[in-house]
């Protein structure tokens, strides 16, 4: 049996969260409402985030494009995605929404563009 | 002279936000000024996600979020000028702007949108001993760098200030391989939202130090290091508590200030406390037909609020334009007391049709609190709220039936 202390985010009042795992069961105490269980459950089961960042583009009006996961990926995939985020490179013309890695660390989702990069 | 109905200066998404409702409340002749590249404003550097969940009840990042408002604009035909920097406004309207294609040109404005937005408080006024070396950066100044520009400002890092751009910036130095050791907080409390904590700082265990502050920078030529202290109730420093963190980059993240340079050439009343225009529920300044919204009014946390203020701002001035100047009736001046540091907007005008949005900050962290707004004594509204916090914008809404009693003027302040 595990507790973790967490705070709530899904609103202002940022309840203070215990979420105790005991096998395959969590309970969450702390919380105010509905929502805050689902979050303390979610965060100690299978915690994910966006992760954002940015690719150097070259010959663009710009010298970056910004990037993120789409959808969000697994909390501990975090560092492997920034790696591969880190190691790409690419050329102008970029348009926002475009796919820039499939499948990034294997985690099935994509880096996609959030900006549109013209030619400079 | 060149004429427009309505002028908007800065292409953020205030700006944008009124243009688009400009145009949208019958406006065809809008021109939006901008002394950047791109339209998008701050939020082209803005790279996280976390915009626009109330808007568009999903979660953007900044430049998509910007990225929607300029194809609004873009839709409409409405027109811009890019590299152009207004640079100075007459009360009488008249704008002179600057660019390399035109020079200096006047032009008239039937009504003008005030959306300059904000620009960080600088490190002079913090007044920290030591030298002045290298590698020290506002936090704003650092994430253009690194997120426009591609430049990494550090690998060892201190942050000053636990405002929400300070937070973002001790996740994506972070996530770029650097080591953030400690980000220290003057108040007892953090400015930013829970929200940032939780996702910037508890997530890469970066410690949060609340009532501590930098009391000394070291180096000469580079950082390579700073003291931090506790600081007391007073917020001095309390002697023996120093503690050295060694680092390269001491970032900044100490508040914002409405940018009113033009505010106030036209000698426009600005508020002690916001650093903005002091405004009517229509968001018109102290001036007549100049309307302000977005940072330029007060300094927002969320990019949601600066566009439904601004889409206010623009239909208001949309309709002085074609209206012009009408006969002015009462006004009731709103007054903060008890814990509330400001509201915008700061008088009503007695023939407000419908109901007003009142916006305001509180200066502590309240639990179960009441929001009383009382006019003469007497109660005219009173809401609970569980906490608030100065991090967090509060609002309240007024009805025209609230409005109908009040006389004189109303104040807004926290009862138990
Ligand atoms: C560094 C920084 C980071 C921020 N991060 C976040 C965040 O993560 N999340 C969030 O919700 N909010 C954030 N904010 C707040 C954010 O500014 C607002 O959410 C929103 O972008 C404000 O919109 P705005 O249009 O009022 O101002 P801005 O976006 O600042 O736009 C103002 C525009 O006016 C232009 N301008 C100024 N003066 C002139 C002139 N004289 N002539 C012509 N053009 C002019 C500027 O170039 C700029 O493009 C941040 C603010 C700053 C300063
Ligand atoms: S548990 Fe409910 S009330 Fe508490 S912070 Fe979370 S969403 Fe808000």
């Amino acid at each position: 049996m595990e507790t973790r202390e967490l705070t709530c985010i899904q609103c202002p009042l940022g309840c203070q969260l215990a979420v105790t795992v005991d096998g395959d069961a969590v309970t969450v105490t702390g919380n105010t409402c509905q929502r805050g269980a689902v979050y303390g459950e979610k965060e100690v089961t299978a915690p994910t985030r966006t992760v954002t960042g940015t690719i150097p583009v070259d010959g663009g009006e710009i010298a970056r494009v910004s990037v993120k996961t789409a959808p969000d990926i697994p909390k501990d995939k975090i560092f492997d995605v920034m790696a591969e985020i880190r190691s790409a490179h690419l050329t102008a013309p970029v348009e926002a929404g475009r796919i820039i890695i499939h499948d990034v660390a294997g985690t099935g989702a994509d880096v996609i563009a959030t900006k549109t990069v013209k030619r400079s | 002279m060149e004429y427009h109905d309505i002028v908007v200066i800065g292409g953020g998404p205030a700006g944008l936000a009124a243009a688009v409702s400009a145009y949208d409340a019958g406006c065809r002749d809008v021109l939006v000024i901008e002394r950047d590249e791109r339209l998008g404003g701050i939020l082209n550097q803005c790279i996280h996600n976390g915009f626009g969940l109330h808007t568009f009840k999903e979660e953007l990042t900044g430049p998509e979020y910007a990225e929607r408002y300029i194809r609004k604009a873009e839709e409409r035909s409405i027109e811009y000028r890019l590299r152009t920097i207004v640079a100075d406004v007459s009360p009488e309207r008249e704008i002179l702007y600057v660019n390399r294609d035109e020079g200096a040109v006047r032009m008239k404005a039937g009504a003008i949108v005030l959306a300059m937005g904000c620009r960080e408080r600088p490190r002079g006024a913090l007044g920290i001993p030591g030298y002045r070396p290298a590698g020290i950066y506002t936090a704003g100044t650092a994430q253009r760098l690194m997120n426009i520009e591609g430049y990494m400002v550090g690998r060892e890092v201190v942050i000053l200030g636990s405002g929400d751009i300070g937070l973002i910036m001790a996740r994506r130095m972070t996530l770029e391989g650097a080591k953030v050791k400690v980000v220290a907080e003057l108040m007892p409390y953090s400015g930013g939202l829970k929200r940032n904590i939780v996702q910037c700082l508890d997530d890469y265990g970066i410690p949060l130090r609340l009532s501590h502050t930098v009391t000394k920078i070291h180096g000469k030529r580079r950082v390579e290091g700073v003291t931090i202290s506790e600081v007391g109730p007073d917020r001095r420093p309390v002697p023996g508590t120093e503690e050295f963190y060694s680092c390269d980059t001491l970032l900044l993240s100490c508040g914002l200030i409405p940018e009113n340079e033009l505010s106030k050439q036209v000698g426009i009343i600005l508020s002690r406390v916001t650093g903005g225009p002091e405004v009517d529920d229509s968001l018109e300044t102290s001036a007549e037909g100049v309307f302000a919204c977005g940072n330029v009014l007060h300094v927002h946390d969320l990019v949601d609020f600066v566009s439904e203020e601004a889409e206010r701002a623009g239909r208001n001035a949309a309709a002085f334009a074609a209206e012009g100047g009408k006969t002015r009736g009462g006004v009731l001046q709103v007054t903060p007391e008890n814990g509330v540091t400001y509201t915008v907007p700061q008088k009503i005008r007695t023939d407000a049709a419908e109901k007003v949005t009142l916006r305001f900050r509180v200066n502590g962290v309240y639990r179960d609190r009441c929001v009383a707004v009382r006019s003469s004594g007497a109660e005219i509204k009173r809401v609970k709220r569980r906490i608030m916090a100065p991090g967090e914008m509060e609002e309240l809404i007024l009805t025209g039936e609230d409005l109908a009693r009040c006389a004189g003027g109303i104040t807004v302040g926290l009862e138990d």
